[in-house]
């Protein structure tokens, strides 16, 4: 299983077997969305999250 | 063979345990599978079966709450007497248990100076101060195993020791700059005695500032973190269990949040009790005490302004709990070379 670092929080977050380039993984530490961009070696990038509502 | 194992129990008693964070610590006594619980003494409860006055405990022990002046030797006493009283029987206490964990207040300095200063008089057994150590395992977890006499720690103390420790401990903080440290609390924290205060009318729905500096708990944070210049900011909120420390201070230049990241990571993963909560979806994102009643666990997080250098860390935990008598077992557990977590596997409630 390949790891990938969290460009968040620096993580160590293990690959799925079968993981694909475009797939949606969450950084198991601070929980980031983290979208693949590329595969051998494998790399990722921030994906855009929705912002908690923090009302008036 | 019921009498066999009886007999590999440590027997434990408690002294002074109608209070909340004697009821609590009776709790988890009685729920460890190591242990015996002996005696629970009161004098303003005498006679009373101890469910009487810890409802939750009624059908898990027929215990009689008994007078002090009868308790016998056990391996390990446990003392829960409102503060100031512990030091002026520590001679006696000694022997009646082979270990003493205190969870009041008494031996929590190692300086009596710098108790007279915050607790406004002299210690009776200065002494003793320094037979004790900190019971806080997060903090002196190899001094606890191999030491006989623990002192319990200040809830609010832990709150804030714990939002520091990773800064502290990392190096991360510029100590020459104020470091304020505001404290929202429950209501169990003001204890089983009744006051005006405690009114319910007084109490209920309450958002107040009751100390803006000075509270007691300060001193421990000062010993611990090794940070002169600090200030708790006490405010009083409509919760029954709960403490969640904010602390603010400066981060040294250069410091970013991926270092900050490090520094949280390392102090969850060298601590059962401690978790570090920075989510980016559901609800529950950041450390609340809500979640964490009846459970050991202390829940911190944090946030940097980048621009300013401003750093914000909070530490949630449940003030009888990781701030009183759950503590006090993890400490008794390290002291008996057990696994710490031993009888704290309560996960919390959710919803609560």
């Amino acid at each position: 299983m390949s790891t990938i670092t969290c460009p968040e929080c620096e993580a160590q977050v293990g690959l799925d077997d079968g993981t694909e380039v475009g797939e949606i993984i969450i950084c198991s530490d601070c929980g980031v969305d983290l979208e693949i961009i590329a595969l051998e070696p494998a790399a990722v990038q921030l994906a855009p999250m929705e912002q908690e509502d923090w009302g008036e | 063979m019921m009498n066999a194992s009886r007999e590999l129990k440590l027997t434990v008693s408690i002294i002074g345990g109608s209070g909340y964070g004697g009821g609590e610590l009776l709790r988890l006594l009685l729920g460890h599978p190591n242990l015996e619980v002996k005696q629970v003494t009161s004098r303003s409860h005498l006679g009373e079966y101890v469910y009487q006055v810890h409802p939750n405990l009624r059908k898990r022990t027929q215990l009689k709450f008994s007078d002090p002046a009868v308790l016998e030797p056990v391996d390990v006493l446990f003392l829960a007497q409102p503060h100031g009283q512990a030091q002026h029987n520590i001679e006696q206490y000694v022997k009646l248990g082979t270990k003493i964990i205190d969870l009041a207040a008494d031996f929590r300095l190692r300086d009596a100076a710098l108790y007279e200063k915050w607790y406004g008089e002299k210690h009776s057994a200065p002494e003793w101060l320094s037979k004790f150590v900190y019971g806080l395992p997060e903090l002196h977890r190899d001094e606890i195993s191999k030491a006989s006499y623990i002192s319990g720690v200040g809830c609010n103390a832990t709150a804030g020791n714990l939002a520091l420790l990773p800064l502290v401990k990392a190096d991360l903080i510029d100590l020459s700059a104020s470091v304020i440290i505001e404290i929202k609390v429950g209501s169990s924290e003001g204890g089983a005695e009744v006051n005006s205060g405690s009114h319910h009318a007084e109490r209920a729905n309450v958002i107040r500032t009751f100390s803006a500096f000075g509270h007691r708990h300060t001193a421990e944070v000062i010993q611990e973190m090794g940070v002169q210049d600090v200030s708790l900011t006490m405010t009083a909120v409509d919760l029954v269990r709960g403490v969640l420390a904010t602390a603010h201070a400066k981060v040294k230049t250069g410091v970013v949040t991926k270092d900050l990241w490090k520094a949280y990571r390392a102090v969850a993963n060298e601590n059962p009790f401690v978790r570090v909560v920075k989510e980016q979806r559901g609800i529950y994102r950041v450390p609340e005490p809500k979640i964490l009643a009846g459970s050991n666990y202390a829940d911190l997080g944090f946030d940097l302004d980048e621009n300013n250098g401003h750093v914000v860390s909070m530490c949630a935990i449940d003030n009888l709990m990781k701030g009183a008598a759950g503590t006090a077992l993890q400490c008794m557990n390290l002291m008996m070379g057990w696994d710490e977590t031993l009888g704290l596997e309560f996960a919390g409630l959710h919803p609560i």
